[in-house]
């Protein structure tokens, strides 16, 4: 399949006088979250587009120079917020690069695991929403019923639904048991007829074609100049995926494939993420079955992982370690260096440019978020395409506005 | 990946070369920022990962105030190759890097924003997540977290005057 042959109309001028100026958002339906787009439209055409952001920003990068390690991931829980373990993951991922922990295998599978019930997390709504926003509610229920079950998945490991703060440095808040993993198990099972059905209702639907097709065209060229990556990059034909470029966690174990299309344009990116679902539940099965037995947090380096509760209650070492790892005047000895360290989110490639200073709080943590990126490229996309097409075009992308601004 | 011989005799010899896990860094004085970043585009870099800047006000045995940092992709290969570019005020301007990878141009805007870098040339230099009116640089180390008042001190519109 070659690239897509684009939808969109010539534009011919941006300032011409009988151009008018469409608002659109910040609070819209289609926009999903809170951002604005200027719009200059010629009749329906859309000549350009401006965005505007910043309606969310919190000073996530500000409070992370305040909060320790282990307490930061609170925040970064609330970036992407419909695959918020994938970010957790991220984030720990790289203070883990920073203070050279290796973690145990037991670990690395169940991080793997929860990685992927992200990427089904936020694929499932991403294409949802986008089935939602060109007039297919049942596509979304259909995929919203399953996100409720990984919110089961999540709130059984961690305690809470949403927002988890399950991963600690070197290790997770707590071990999962084998009832867990049966019900992983099944639900992969549940999962793939679920699959067949959101292909049997969007894949070949015809409104749903004509909607997606031709629009919002990336050629691989754009794509990596415009620093693209994810799911949006693969569907155009770029192949590039950090599970497999540069393995981190169980990855370079297991075996998927990484899922590419060449039309670049909305139906294509609607494909890779179906097909990267499957791939997902692929790797969640091999990984479910092969966890190893273990210990779940790092045993080498015991000043930086809360220790069991027996020792706690039981010995003065573990009571002495809880102390120095839970005081906020104590902590654990980090390398004055900086590093930069990012895994593939469902979305993209998040990265943390972390700068430590010794002390156990990042003096800089710097994310890379995929939706800042990818929405910067907005403009690009819709130039010369009908005004329907915007809410086409942003589904696709999968803007989270909390990620986008922080 | 260029070599750090190459690299010097490309753009001169003040260039330092660090590396931590598997990252390798090269720093590179402001004026040569652009030369080098140019280089590397050519040398197969084809992906400007992120970029973003650091303030080294309260950082132990710092030497300069800011660095501006870009994490450079080759997408063909997988290789890295950070770019560390120092800066001191009052001297606050870089030459934009969106002519050679169109991708910088927010990741240019949210540094201005945060840290008050000026990349010259840049299309659109604007503040992107803080308001238009907004003065000060938050992300800087001597700006207070709890900020400067801003908050309190926004217009009120009441419902008569709007």
């Amino acid at each position: 399949m070659p690239l897509a042959v684009s939808d969109a109309a010539e534009v011919d001028s941006v300032d011409q006088e009988y151009l008018w100026t469409l608002n659109f958002g910040p609070q819209h339906p289609a926009t999903h979250t809170t951002l604005r787009l200027v719009l200059k439209l010629d009749g329906e055409k859309v000549v350009d587009a401006v965005p505007h952001i910043g309606y969310l920003h919190s000073g996530f990068e500000k409070l992370g120079e305040d909060l320790d390690f282990n307490q930061y991931v609170t925040i970064v829980d609330r970036m992407n917020y419909i695959s918020p373990m994938a970010n957790e993951i991220a984030w720990h991922h790289t203070v883990e690069k920073l203070l050279g922990i290796e973690l145990t295998p037991r670990c690395k599978y169940l991080r793997t695991i929860l990685a992927e019930l992200m990427r089904l997390h936020d694929h499932l709504l991403c294409v949802g929403a986008q089935a939602l926003d060109l007039g297919a509610f049942t596509a979304f229920l259909y995929g919203f019923t399953q996100r409720e079950k990984i919110y089961d998945l999540a709130e059984y490991a961690s305690g809470q639904r949403f927002h988890a703060s399950y991963t600690r440095v070197g290790g997770v808040m707590f071990d999962v048991n084998a009832d867990w993993a049966a019900q992983v198990k099944r639900f992969t099972e549940g999962f793939k007829p679920v699959h067949a059905e959101l292909h049997r209702l969007l894949t070949r639907n015809r409104i749903f074609i004509d909607r997606c097709k031709g629009i919002g065209v990336l050629t691989p060229e754009d794509a990596i100049n415009m620093s693209v990556t994810g799911p949006l990059a693969r569907a155009s034909g770029v192949v590039r995926d950090l599970r497999k470029d540069e393995p981190y966690l169980a990855y370079a174990d297991l075996d998927f494939k990484v899922v590419c299309a060449k039309g670049g344009d909305v139906y294509s990116r609607y494909m890779v993420r179906m097909a990267e679902m499957m791939e997902s539940i692929k790797i969640i099965e091999q990984a479910i079955e092969n966890i190893p037995a273990g210990p779940v947090n790092v045993d080498s380096v015991t000043d930086v992982v809360l220790p069991t509760k027996p020792a706690v209650y039981r010995s003065i070492e573990g009571l002495i370690q809880h102390f120095e790892v839970l005081m906020p005047n104590r902590g654990f000895p980090v390398p004055t260096d900086e590093v930069y360290g990012a895994t593939e989110s469902p979305n993209g490639e998040l990265g943390f440019y972390l700068v430590g200073d010794g002390s156990n709080r990042a003096y800089r943590c710097r994310t890379r978020p995929p939706s800042y990126i990818h929405f910067s490229i907005f403009p690009h996309l819709i130039r010369g395409h009908q005004l329907s097409d915007v809410v086409a075009v942003l589904g696709s992308l999968n803007i989270i506005a909390a990620e986008l601004d922080r | 990946m260029p070599s750090l011989e190459e690299i010097r005799a490309k753009v001169g010899a003040e260039i330092d070369e660090s590396s931590f896990r598997d990252n390798r860094r090269v720093i590179v004085p402001a004026e040569k920022a652009f030369t080098l970043l140019a280089w590397l585009k050519e040398q197969g870099f084809n992906m400007l990962v992120d970029l973003t800047a650091v303030d080294y006000l309260e950082y132990p045995k710092a030497v300069d105030r800011f660095h501006v940092v870009y994490v450079l992709l080759n997408v063909d290969s997988g290789e890295r190759l950070v770019v560390k570019t120092p800066l001191n005020p009052p001297e606050l301007d870089l030459p934009t890097v969106t002519t050679l990878w169109k991708g910088a141009d927010w990741m240019e805007r949210e540094v201005y924003d945060m840290y008050g870098i000026v990349f010259a040339g840049h299309p659109d230099l604007r503040r992107i997540l803080m308001p238009d009116e907004f003065t000060a640089y938050p992300l800087r180390k001597d700006y207070p977290r709890k900020g400067y008042g801003e908050r309190h001190n926004f217009p009120v519109i009441t419902r008569s005057e709007s």
